[in-house]
């Protein structure tokens, strides 16, 4: 049981894209066991990071498990604290439209104070 | 000569190095180098570079990652089948990693 002293701000962030390396997976593994915590959870996205969010991902072909319908789900463990960088989603092409999920769109100046404001980061 | 390439161009030099001393041929992007393939991301270099090399794309791996209807025209998108067509094809391959 949690006690209202305990709880930590803790900011997983995320800078890898999906399927090529096992980081963004682990990422939300991890993610799901802080909440479990009754911790407040915040999530940045970051470079390749912000195409883990990336509409549309079908994986049959790769044979690998599609993971991006959690990221809709995570709203249900009361993780509603999703942040991307402004910057990395424009490098890529991408804008707002383009993610699977309702996200704060912060620029890189927002993003540094936000994790500055953190008691721990996670990075993956 | 085959040259695959499976990283990212954002976060690794592979592509660049690719580009930059591979003397033309086949380029195939594979795994997270899909994301080369995409209109906005390294377009402009892709676009220069397609004078010199004949650019392919894994579609298992583009539609894995959302963005099989972004690719940037006159790249050819193969099946695994394709992949192995081109491994055939040319005398020798390299692998970018």
């Amino acid at each position: 049981m949690s006690e209202e002293g305990n709880v930590k701000k803790f900011m997983f962030v995320n800078r890898k894209a999906p399927y090529g390396t096992i980081y963004a997976l682990e990422s939300l593994e991890v993610v799901l066991i802080t909440a479990a915590f009754d911790q407040d959870v915040s999530l940045a996205f970051l470079d390749d990071g912000v195409y883990q969010l990336k509409k549309g991902q079908q994986t049959k072909g790769i044979e690998t498990k599609n993971f991006s319908p959690t990221y809709r789900a995570l709203e249900g463990y009361d993780i509603e604290k999703l942040y991307v960088e402004k910057e990395s989603l424009e490098a890529r092409g991408l804008t707002e439209d383009d993610l699977l999920v309702d996200v704060t769109v912060l620029g890189r100046k927002e993003m540094g104070e936000l994790m500055g404001q953190q008691d721990v980061v996670l990075s993956f | 000569m085959l040259h695959i390439i499976n990283k990212s161009p954002f976060t690794s030099s592979s592509f660049d190095s690719c580009l930059r001393v591979a003397d033309g041929g086949d380029v195939l992007l594979i795994e997270d180098g899909v994301y080369a393939a995409v209109g906005g991301a390294a377009e402009k270099q892709v676009r220069e570079a397609m004078k010199q090399f004949k650019f392919h794309v894994l579609q298992a791996d583009l539609e894995a990652r959302g963005i099989a209807d972004r690719v940037i025209e006159g790249i050819n998108k193969v099946d695994y089948g394709g992949f192995v067509d081109l491994a055939a094809k040319n005398d020798n391959c390299q692998s970018w990693l």
